[in-house]
């Protein structure tokens, strides 16, 4: 067995090796990071803001948010984004999925109710939703939607805010964007680039 | 046409881990075998008070390996219950005791099981002076381990394994930190934040408000994952758009996670001097890998379960930017790593598809494994696979001419026996004891019937075999689990380490038994099917009974 001494010994090797590795990889190499980050790519370090046509920032193209009234209700002349579980829903200081298992019977009745609610507010038949209309993501922060629920939301939003049809269902095409490298991932429209696209349309 | 995509995606992946396998293999067997020191290497011993050149029987090494966790478990520990004055804190408080206790022990055991929400919990210093350089050294501590058991093959007559400081200082520096370097800079440009803003306020598009966070991500995300640490910045982890903002971060991420654990029995055929044994681990890994994979993917495409076939997929916690196999791939690759970062919350898989990743875990994490973890508990299982063709067909039962005898097969059989005793233990505890069972059954279990079992089960699955995933909708916050699960946490890492480094001591003091007639070639396919058959079998005849309790009666109702 090793002596009493040699077991403080090392463990005073062991603080100093600790104490060192905290400044070095701790403290410098993040350091390090943010500068390079902040030096060459200062948007993307920095959230990859977006802004509106008067300049102000109005969120970030990566973090989806919500196109709903205080009460929580759909506006509908936007856009909208999956069900969210972050908070009440996009709430960027609280991210999260629901974490409801594949039997649970309040998913069960929430998929439901949200088929219905969102097949009368689009005026398409229920069995005519997607999935991801219906289902929460992972962090309850996913910006996009399938092509396919931006499409059926069309005809909803041009009627809203007063548009022709083909005209907004040329917006949404211009806004589905490709696989990465065209085969990595799924086809995606990015919910808050869309609406400001359609608000600059409309002179929002 | 998704399956195909599928392919496409898994076909990269594959051809970027093969380019990687040679040239970081044979790097890592030179930092590990090299007896020079950088010259920096030799300012810093000079510092810490070690000599480089001091080897270390196993007991020394293993004493290194727990003074240096124990120290960094006590600063850890320290630093959170400080937040309150540390600087970029966010005005957070003091981490709570039992979380504090909780949170150390998970990230010095190079697990990252979270009981906490980040956001509302860690401020900035805690995230990266404290968690970040575990993330280090928590897997500089897993290779060391793992390259001291390869030089117990490796060695002949030998009473000693290497000098773990040295190990240490090596992985660390010459292999984990300019590797994050490269890579936290692909990842901002991806899009991962890397800043000291705080919360953003902005105005939304609506009108509504919503707050931004900021923070060193970029940093803090290489290493969990290629340290298969896995413990998120944010509480959403790699599904994050802030942690993993498209589908080929996605990718870029999996390869992060999947590179050192597969390029590592390159390093072992290395250091023993026949690249061929290095390929017949790789083999059985990348087998039980790629079965794994499929089996999730398919079980998640087809979307069985009552939920998932009313919403018409199982995109129940799933990204739209990944679909249902960036999910797969990142779930299979985080679970059969010890990384337990997720990019889609496995709570919400199919019920069949949730038993996945569990399984995952319970085949110890050897394909391909945590960094080094992954390698030594392969390892082990190639000592009980010669033992058992010895039983078999009368072999005699050596390994890389190294006699497996009494010793070397009572400490394997030890290694195996510790995780499953922890996860099954902690179950039924968590059930068995008045006063815990109501606690766990009505404050920490979210979802009602069998998949709240299946959530307890995945919790000590996931605490004691180091991965740090979770059925995340369990409340984990509480006395009795933050107590259960960090002991689970601390033992299933370290009582394996100590059978591991007595294996090693007991394998480098051997000398080297001539090649007969008699010896089982290990190279060959045979082989690799009877090491892929023992890994299944010993974990089937684990943990059957325990997932008919929970996935299986959920899956097959």
């Amino acid at each position: 067995m090793a002596s009493t001494r040699t077991t403080l010994r090392t463990h005073w090797v062991a603080l100093r090796a600790m104490l060192v590795f905290t400044l070095v990889l701790g403290v410098a190499y993040t350091a390090l990071v943010t500068a390079i980050g902040q030096l060459a790519l200062p948007a993307r370090a920095n959230g990859s803001l977006v802004h509106d046509a008067a300049g102000e920032v109005v969120g970030s193209s990566l973090i989806g948010q919500s196109f709903a009234d205080a009460s929580g209700a759909p506006l509908p002349g936007w856009f909208q984004p999956r069900p969210s579980a972050a908070g009440d829903g996009y709430d960027g200081g609280a991210s999260s999925g629901s974490n409801l298992g594949p039997e649970n019977p309040d998913l069960v009745s929430a998929i439901g109710e949200r088929r219905s609610r969102v097949a009368a507010a689009d005026g398409v038949s229920p069995d005519a939703v997607p999935a991801d209309a219906l289902t929460a993501s992972g962090s309850g922060l996913d910006p996009h939607i399938s092509p396919e629920y931006a499409r059926r939301q069309v005809a909803r939003v041009a009627e809203v805010r007063g548009l022709p049809e083909a005209e907004v269902a040329k917006l949404v095409d211009a806004h589905v964007q490709g696989r990465d490298l065209g085969y990595l991932g799924d086809e995606t429209v990015n919910v808050l680039e869309l609406n400001l696209a359609l608000a600059a349309l409309v002179g929002d | 046409m998704a399956a195909l995509l599928a392919v496409a995606q898994a076909a990269t992946l594959a051809l970027v881990l093969g380019l990687l396998y040679r040239p970081l293999g044979d790097y890592m067997a030179r930092i590990y075998t090299s007896d020079r020191d950088l010259k920096v290497e030799r300012g810093l011993y000079r510092l810490i008070g070690v000599d480089p050149r001091g080897e270390q029987s196993w007991p020394a090494y293993l004493r290194g390996v727990l003074a240096f966790s124990l120290v960094g478990l006590l600063l850890v520990y320290a630093l959170q219950r400080m937040q309150a004055v540390l600087p970029y804190s966010l005005g957070l408080p003091a981490v709570p005791e039992g979380l504090a206790f909780n949170t150390a022990a998970s990230f010095v055991a190079n697990t990252n099981w979270q009981s906490y929400s980040p956001e509302l919990t860690m401020g900035y210093t805690v995230q990266l002076a404290g968690l970040a350089v575990q993330n280090f050294v928590s897997a500089a501590v897993g290779i060391a381990i793992a390259v001291a058991l390869v030089r117990g093959f490796a060695r002949r007559g030998s009473a000693t394994i290497g000098n773990f400081w040295v190990d240490l200082v090596r992985g660390a520096f010459r292999l984990l930190l300019p590797l994050s370097i490269v890579g936290a800079i692909v990842l901002v440009v991806g899009g991962v934040v890397q800043n000291f803003n705080g919360f953003t306020e902005v105005s939304t598009l609506a009108g509504g408000t919503q707050q931004l966070p900021g923070g060193p991500v970029a940093s803090q995300e290489v290493i969990k994952l290629l340290g298969t640490n896995g413990g998120g910045f944010f509480n959403a982890n790699s599904a994050h758009p802030f942690e993993n903002p498209t589908a080929w971060t996605n990718l870029f991420e999996v390869v992060l996670m999947l590179a050192i654990p597969f390029a590592l029995p390159r390093t072992f055929g290395r250091m023993v001097g026949s690249n061929r044994q290095g390929y017949a681990i790789l083999a059985v890994m990348a087998t039980l890998y790629v079965v794994s994979l499929v089996t999730l993917s398919a079980l998640e495409a087809a979307g069985n379960g009552t939920a998932p076939q009313l919403a018409g997929a199982a995109m129940e916690g799933k990204e739209a930017r990944f679909g249902i196999f960036g999910s797969t791939l990142f779930g299979t690759t985080s679970t059969l790593t010890s990384t337990g970062a997720v990019n889609s919350m496995h709570d919400s898989f199919t019920a069949l598809g949730g038993m996945m990743p569990m399984l995952n875990m319970m085949l110890g994490e050897v394909a391909p494994g945590g960094v080094g973890s992954g390698l030594y508990g392969m390892l082990v299982l190639a000592v009980i696979a010669v033992f058992i063709a010895g039983l078999l067909v009368g072999r005699t039962p050596e390994y890389l001419g190294k006699k497996i005898g009494p010793r070397e097969i009572k400490l394997a059989s030890l290694y195996i026996l510790v995780t499953p005793t922890l996860v099954l233990a902690g179950t039924a505890l968590s059930f068995a004891i008045p006063g815990v069972r109501e606690d766990v059954e009505h404050v920490s279990i979210w979802n009602p019937g069998v998949h709240g079992m299946s959530e307890v089960l995945y919790a000590f699955t996931s605490a004691s075999n180091n991965n740090g995933s979770a059925f995340a909708g369990l409340t984990a916050n509480t006395p009795w689990l933050n107590t259960a699960l960090g002991v689970a946490m601390l033992l299933g890492r370290f009582v394996p380490i100590v059978f591991v480094l007595a294996l090693a001591g007991s394998l480098a003091a051997q000398r080297k038994v001539p090649e007969t007639a008699g010896t089982l070639p290990t190279y060959k396919p045979q082989f690799v099917g009877l090491l892929v058959g023992v890994t299944v079998l010993i974990t089937a005849l684990t943990y059957f009974p325990v997932l008919t309790l929970g996935p299986l009666a959920e899956g097959l109702s």
